[in-house]
Formats: structure tokens, C-alpha cells, sequence
């Protein structure tokens, strides 16, 4: 079941090859990989974006490649199912454990022991015995007996590294599983990865924070567009070559430039912060015409940061001030009532209603001013749809088209059209390319520009690094619910943001 | 597809049905019964449209029986009392509302399902009314029924009440923004709030207007009988929630139309006379009727399934 310390250190337990998966026309995957000793902590590193999920989700059967080949313990495996991968001793352990919550510690263990059949007894003292092993194998001071409900999130990554064990996994994937630890906690894991390692299982490690990966791998392979650009000994690498590795691209398309200097600010943080939403002290102006870029990892507090402006999860301390006047919002009424509009990241949920005709949809923010009466005026309605589809170059077959009939990037600018049509002062964008071709990505960024160039203030949430830095005239970066820093676009290259973005000092290390 | 396919399809099986009674029981279209049978159906379309509105909004209404009940007798009790008429229907609609708003509240305010909620209302009143009423048959007195005129006039007022509530009800849900709140709420509510609009607010509203229609649903079968039945409103919710089905309304909200809610009741409405007229044994009715709704929800099933593809 679980490896001897023999074989430590020899054998292949996991094998990718040239791995390639596609998402209708995104590539998530180029041909990638990898491979992953017995006794090995191996390290997997690369932007938002740049593949690792989709990595993960081949590897736990999850998702099916569509080119490439897969070795388990040197057997090729040519369809590979979660229920199979959990056969073949491939564990995954996420962010937020997947336990079930009201049932014991022992119980949940007993749940993932080596399956019989759905109607056979269940051998509670069995089960129990070896739950009381597992942990203890671990140095969990857990008992078994207590609800999953109450034990604290590290508690529970360690049981859920016990269920791993416990279903004979050879190979541990884990999934930034220090996102939510303390200090002390995240201490205790790295014992527990180290252990496992000289057991001889596998370990697959995915995080952002690069002192961990020093710490504890032995390899890392580095994700960058859905290639892997290397694998390398980590004690070949300095944590500068490492973000090299991680960011080395050429800024590759061509960014419409900024023309004349921004205005008067529009928008004035001052130490805002949402205790709800894990932000805080965010301090900001952004200027009319001006677009200001905000980088960082994945739940650095980006989209917290918008929806607190927004008045989704309103703001708990601080001040906003638009237009010199200090306002509070406290829903997205009040906010769209200021002039402050926002394009949600999730587009097909939020952006769009797609059963509805783009008419509608782009009426639907205006409504207590378009149709100031209550009813509805429906010659206007598609005359303004009309006039934003020939503006934003909408590609539809009339107003009355559903939102759903559209393709993406032509869903994006009806999105877009909703929120021009509020007349809006401060324009808000989260992810507004994320899943867009590229003919249509290159045009919401002409249209982005020449609305700043209107005088509108944009605040452009992106995780593509490049739009990013082509975009922005400013460029703010943040870090674990704050905003640690404003680069200034001369200065702002992809290094010196992303290490910022990590809390590394990547600039000195260079 | 054609988006009104439903309501089409709909329209075409009733047409059949009252083409083939045209030619083979031309007597089922004899004014005086035509016209008791269809003032009859006319509460239930009226609630119907209310529950119509509670389904694309993405909630279920299942007291609406109870609340009929209850209105009846309150509308009964006050007329019973020497106030008049008017009196009368306004107790009944504003005990109807307030109703609605109980369980508005509970749905739209405190996020509770409305599943559990209207379960909860639906016995609540059902037992307070047997307990104020235990049962007992509430006689009217002489200038409630037919609201003090003839048949003919009487009848006349319900069913053009009716249909003017229907027209009323379906110009609304095309023209005014709040017709288009409630599609927009049913469909997404977190998307509708981020464009600004009050889903609460708009899921309030809806039930509010549920409750007052489910009032004035409970006078305007009061009208057409001497007594009142404390449990007149038994089964009024699986027959307006049928009817919606059958007509188009999508359970997973923020799809259909009123008029697809009128054919859907006229044709369930239909399939009881049509056995009668050609002489088949009327217990077939709900074997009937549980056929077409299976047909709409597995038309449903499959068109979804279609689109999500």
C-alpha cells in the first residue's frame, strides 16, 4: 500500500508527456511535463493562468487531455477517472478541505478507507483503530470522535492528508494548502510534507508563496501559458531567475497608447477596508482619463477591493470620496446612483442575462432614469441598443438577439454597453478579456482607451500580465488584502510586478 | 425555436379539442352552460396569474389555498355583518395582501425557502380558519350573490373583471420596469442586483400582489353562491401551478407568459366537460390533466438540456 523506503528516490511515480487540453478556442494547455518521483516534494509554479488547475484536474482524472500520455507507477493509463486516479493512489488536498462536516473525524477517515460495497456492514472499531493510526502517523493530536464542524481549517487539511493516506495514496497533491494556515500552523504542515516525503509518497506542491516552495521542495517546474518552460533542482535556482522563469514573455500585442495627461481625481481612497472581505488600509486616487491597472495573485483582494467600492460587501472603515465629495455606499444602487459602474468578472452570470435580448440587457442599470414613468419606453430601448452595438461594434443580429446567441468578447461589451449607458464617472473592470478571443480582446482595449480618453476613470482589474502593463497608466499592486504598491508605468515591468505581487524581492536578488 | 412555441403548442391542443367538441358534441357550446363553466374557472385564472408571476420570479406559492379560504370567509363574515359590498372585497384583498406580505417577508427579507415558508402559511391559516369557523357553511346574505343583479350581469362582471386583470397583468409584465425586475430576479437574482435593481424588494412585491389577487380571486367565486365553504380554496394551488406549467411558465424561474398561463388553465379546465360531452367516464379527469402536466415538464426537461448543449 504505502511505498518502503527502498525504493525511495527511484521510481517514477507519476509520468505526464506532452499533455494538451483545450477549452473551446483557449489553449489551457500546450503540451506539458512533468513528472513526479517517490519520495519527492515536487514544486509547481506559474502565474494565474498559466495552467496549473488544469494540470491538476488532468492528474485527478477531473478533466480529459486531448493529446499526450500518462504514466502511473510506469503503467500507462489512457482514461483516467477521479474514481480511478483514487484507485491508483493519486489524493488531491485543496484550499478548502472536502470533508463532510457533520460527521466524525473517524467516520470521514472510515469514509475514504479502501471502498466495499455501498450496502456492506460498516466496521465501525475497524474503522476507528486505523483513523487513531493515520493520525497518529501524521502527529495530528485529533481525536476521532469529534464532529469535522469543529475542528479549525488546519485541523481539517490534516485530516483530509489522513484520508489521503488512508486511501493508500502514493501521490499527494496539494493545492496551495498554506493559503489559510498561520505561521504556526503552516510549521506544522511542513513537518507533515516532510514526513510524507520520507515515506516515500509523492508530493505535487502548488503555492504562490516562493519561500515555501524553497523551503520545502526538492524540484520545481515552472507553468508559464500553458507550457512548462523548465524543470530545475531547486538549489539551481535563485528566487530571481525563478520569477524569470514565471514571467519571461515578450509583451507581445500592441496596447492602444495613453493620450494627454489625466485630470482632476475622480475617485479618493483613503485607508478603505472591509473586515468582511479581508481588505483593508487600501489608499488610491484614480483621475479622470486615467486607467489604473491592479495586479496581483488570485485573492490578493482585487475583486474584494471592487465590490466594496460597489457597496456589495460595503466598506467598514476608511473613506471614499468621489469627485472631492466624501460618499458612503451601501449597494449597488447607491453606487451606480454616484456614477460609479462595475463589469463583474463573471460574465455569463453576472454580466449578461443571457436568456434576456441585449436591449434589455443594456437597459437594465438605467431604468429609474430611462423610463423615469416606470413603463417602458421600447422604441428608445433599441434605439439605444442600436447606438451602442454600431459604437462598441457589437457583433448581434438586432436588438432583440439574446444575450446567450452572442460570443464572448461580444457578450463583454454588452456588459460594457449596460454600464456606459449609467453615464458613469468611474468605470470598473474585473477580468473584462478573461476567456475572450483574441481579434475581440484587442478591440475592449481600444475601447477602454478611448473611454479614458472621454474623461472616464477606469479602474481595470486583470490577471493577464501583459494587459496589465499595456494598459495601465498606473499599475497598483495588490497583496493579501492590501494595496502595497503603485508603480508608475515607466517603472512597471513584469518583474518588478509580479515580484511585489508575491512579496518577494525579486529587484534586490537581480 | 420560436419563443412563444409553448403557447403555441398550447393553443393548438385546445383549439383540437374544442374543434373536435364543435363537431362531435356541438351542444357543449350552448351559451348558458358555456358561460357558467367558464365564470366558474374565472378565480382560478385570476390566482393563477398571481402564481404565475410568484414562479418566473423564481419562488412557489403553495398557501394560496388556505389564503383563498380564508379571504372568502372574512369577505363572507363582513357582508354577513350588514357592512356593504365594497366593504366587503376590500376586507378580503386587504386580508390577502397582508397575507402575502407575511410570507413576502419571510422570503424576500429573511432569505428563508418559500417552499417551507408557504407550507408553514399554507397550515397556519388553514387551522386557524377551523378553529374561528369549525367548519360550519357560511350563509350570504341576499345582495352578495351575482353582486345584487342578475345572472347574465353578474357573470358578466366576473369574467370581464378577469380578463381585464389578465390584460392588465400581461401589459405590465411587457412595458413596465417592474415586469422586467421580476423576469430579471427570477432569472438571476445576484445578477439583477448588481445592475442595480432590488430583487427583496421586487420578491415582496410579487407575493404582496400574490395574497391581494388570491383576495379577490376568493370574492369573485363568493359572488357565484349563496353560501360560502370555509374550504373552498382546497386544491387551488396545484391547479393554478398546473396551469402555469402547462402554459410555459419555466419552474426555474424568469420564463413565461400570462397568456401561455390562461390556455394552460382553459385546457386543464376543459378536459372534465370534453369527457362528459363525449360520454366518457369523468374519472379519467386527472388522469388526463397529470398527463399534460408530465408532457410540459419533460417538454421543459428536454428544451434545457437543449440549450445548455
Amino acid at each position: 500500500m504505502i511505498p518502503n523506503c527502498q525504493i525511495h528516490g527511484l521510481k517514477n511515480l507519476l509520468q505526464l508527456t506532452d499533455i494538451q487540453k483545450s477549452f473551446g478556442a483557449v489553449r489551457a494547455l500546450k503540451g506539458v511535463s512533468f513528472e513526479l518521483r517517490a519520495g519527492e516534494v515536487h514544486a509547481l509554479l506559474g502565474e494565474n493562468g498559466a495552467g496549473k488547475s488544469t494540470l491538476i484536474k488532468v492528474m485527478t482524472g477531473a478533466h480529459q487531455p486531448d493529446g499526450g500520455t500518462l504514466l502511473v507507477g510506469g503503467k500507462m493509463v489512457s482514461h483516467l477517472t477521479p474514481s480511478k486516479a483514487r484507485e491508483l493512489g493519486i489524493a488531491c488536498i485543496y484550499q478548502q478541505p472536502a470533508l463532510f462536516p457533520d460527521l466524525t473525524v473517524g467516520e470521514n477517515i472510515g469514509l475514504r478507507l479502501k471502498k466495499s460495497g455501498a450496502f456492506s456492514r460498516v466496521r465501525w472499531d475497524g474503522q476507528r483503530t486505523r483513523a487513531v493510526e493515520l493520525l497518529h502517523r501524521i502527529g495530528a493530536e485529533i481525536s476521532p470522535d469529534v464532529e469535522v464542524r469543529s475542528l479549525s481549517m488546519p485541523e481539517q487539511q490534516l485530516v483530509e492528508i489522513a484520508c489521503a493516506l488512508g486511501s493508500g495514496a502514493e501521490i499527494v497533491i496539494m493545492d496551495e494548502p498554506t493559503a489559510s494556515l498561520t505561521q504556526k500552523e503552516q510549521h506544522l504542515l511542513f513537518k507533515v510534507v516532510r514526513d510524507l516525503r520520507s515515506s516515500g509518497v509523492g508530493v505535487v506542491y502548488i503555492s504562490h508563496r516562493l519561500e515555501e516552495i524553497f523551503a520545502l521542495a526538492d524540484r520545481v517546474t515552472v507553468l508559464r501559458d500553458g507550457e512548462s518552460v523548465g524543470t530545475r533542482q531547486i538549489d539551481d535556482l535563485t528566487e530571481a531567475q525563478m520569477i524569470q522563469l514565471m514571467v519571461g514573455r515578450e509583451v507581445s500585442s500592441i496596447y492602444p497608447p495613453a493620450e494627454g495627461a489625466p485630470g482632476e481625481v475622480v475617485l479618493a481612497l483613503k485607508n478603505l477596508g472591509c473586515a468582511a472581505s479581508g481588505v483593508a488600509g487600501v489608499t488610491l486616487d484614480v483621475r479622470a482619463g486615467e486607467i489604473v491597472g491592479m495586479a496581483g495573485l488570485v485573492g490578493a483582494g482585487r475583486t474584494e477591493l471592487a465590490r466594496i467600492l460597489f457597496g456589495i460587501t460595503p466598506a467598514d472603515s476608511g473613506e471614499i470620496s468621489l469627485n472631492g465629495e466624501k460618499i458612503s455606499i451601501r449597494s449597488p444602487r447607491d453606487a451606480i446612483a454616484r456614477g460609479i459602474a462595475y463589469v463583474p468578472e463573471d460574465r455569463r452570470r453576472h454580466g449578461v442575462i443571457l436568456e434576456m435580448p441585449i436591449s434589455h440587457n443594456m437597459t437594465m442599470a438605467i431604468h429609474p432614469k430611462f423610463f423615469p414613468r416606470a413603463w417602458l419606453r421600447h422604441g428608445a430601448e433599441n434605439l439605444l441598443a442600436k447606438d451602442y452595438s454600431r459604437d462598441l461594434e457589437i457583433k448581434a443580429y438586432g436588438p432583440d438577439a439574446p444575450g446567450g446567441s452572442l460570443s464572448g468578447g461580444n457578450q463583454q461589451k454588452v456588459s460594457v454597453a449596460r454600464w456606459l449607458a449609467t453615464k458613469p464617472k468611474l468605470l470598473i473592470l474585473d477580468e473584462p478579456t478573461q476567456g475572450v478571443d483574441v481579434g475581440a480582446k484587442s478591440e475592449i482595449h481600444k475601447i477602454i482607451r478611448s473611454l479614458a480618453k472621454d474623461g472616464l476613470a477606469v479602474l481595470l482589474i486583470s490577471s493577464d500580465l501583459p494587459e496589465v502593463l499595456g494598459m495601465s497608466d498606473r499599475v497598483a499592486v495588490m497583496r493579501g488584502g492590501q494595496l502595497v504598491e503603485v508603480i508608475a508605468q515607466e517603472n512597471a515591468d513584469a518583474q518588478t510586478v509580479m515580484s511585489v505581487a508575491l512579496g518577494t524581492n525579486g529587484k534586490d536578488a537581480a | 425555436m420560436n419563443k412563444y412555441f409553448r403557447e403555441i403548442t398550447v393553443a393548438g391542443a385546445l383549439m383540437l379539442l374544442l374543434l373536435s367538441l364543435a363537431i362531435f358534441a356541438p351542444h357543449f357550446f350552448q351559451a348558458q352552460p358555456f358561460i357558467s363553466r367558464l365564470t366558474s374557472q374565472m378565480p382560478a385564472l385570476l390566482a393563477a396569474i398571481g402564481i404565475a408571476l410568484v414562479i418566473i420570479s423564481r419562488q412557489i406559492d403553495i398557501s394560496i389555498g388556505s389564503q383563498f379560504s380564508l379571504c372568502a370567509i372574512i369577505a363572507g363574515v363582513t357582508a354577513a355583518s350588514g357592512l356593504p359590498l365594497g366593504a366587503a372585497i376590500a376586507a378580503a384583498v386587504g386580508a390577502g395582501a397582508l397575507m402575502g406580505a407575511l410570507n413576502g417577508v419571510l422570503i424576500a427579507y429573511l432569505g428563508l425557502p418559500s417552499i417551507v415558508v408557504t407550507l408553514a402559511t399554507l397550515v397556519t391559516w388553514q387551522e386557524a380558519l377551523r378553529l374561528w369557523q369549525q367548519g360550519r357553511l357560511l350563509s350570504l346574505p341576499a345582495g352578495i350573490q351575482w353582486f345584487g343583479v342578475s345572472q347574465p350581469t353578474g357573470q358578466a362582471i366576473v369574467i370581464s373583471l378577469t380578463f381585464a386583470f389578465l390584460i392588465g397583468a400581461a401589459w405590465a409584465m411587457k412595458n413596465l420596469s417592474a415586469g422586467r425586475f421580476i423576469y430579471a430576479t427570477g432569472t438571476d437574482a445576484e445578477a439583477a442586483r448588481l445592475a442595480g435593481i432590488d430583487p427583496k424588494r421586487t420578491t415582496f412585491g410579487v407575493f404582496v400582489l400574490m395574497g391581494a389577487l388570491a383576495g379577490l380571486a376568493a370574492v369573485l367565486n363568493l359572488v357565484q353562491s349563496p353560501q360560502v365553504q370555509p374550504n373552498c380554496g382546497d386544491g387551488l394551488e396545484l391547479k393554478t401551478i398546473a396551469a402555469a406549467v402547462v402554459g410555459g411558465v419555466a419552474i426555474s424561474g424568469g420564463r413565461g407568459t400570462l397568456w401561455g398561463v390562461l390556455l394552460g388553465m382553459l385546457l386543464l379546465a376543459n378536459v372534465n366537460p370534453a369527457l362528459t360531452h363525449f360520454h366518457q367516464p369523468p374519472y379519467w379527469e386527472k388522469a388526463i390533466q397529470g398527463l399534460v402536466i408530465l408532457l410540459a415538464v419533460v417538454a421543459d426537461g428536454l428544451r434545457s438540456r437543449k440549450s445548455k448543449i
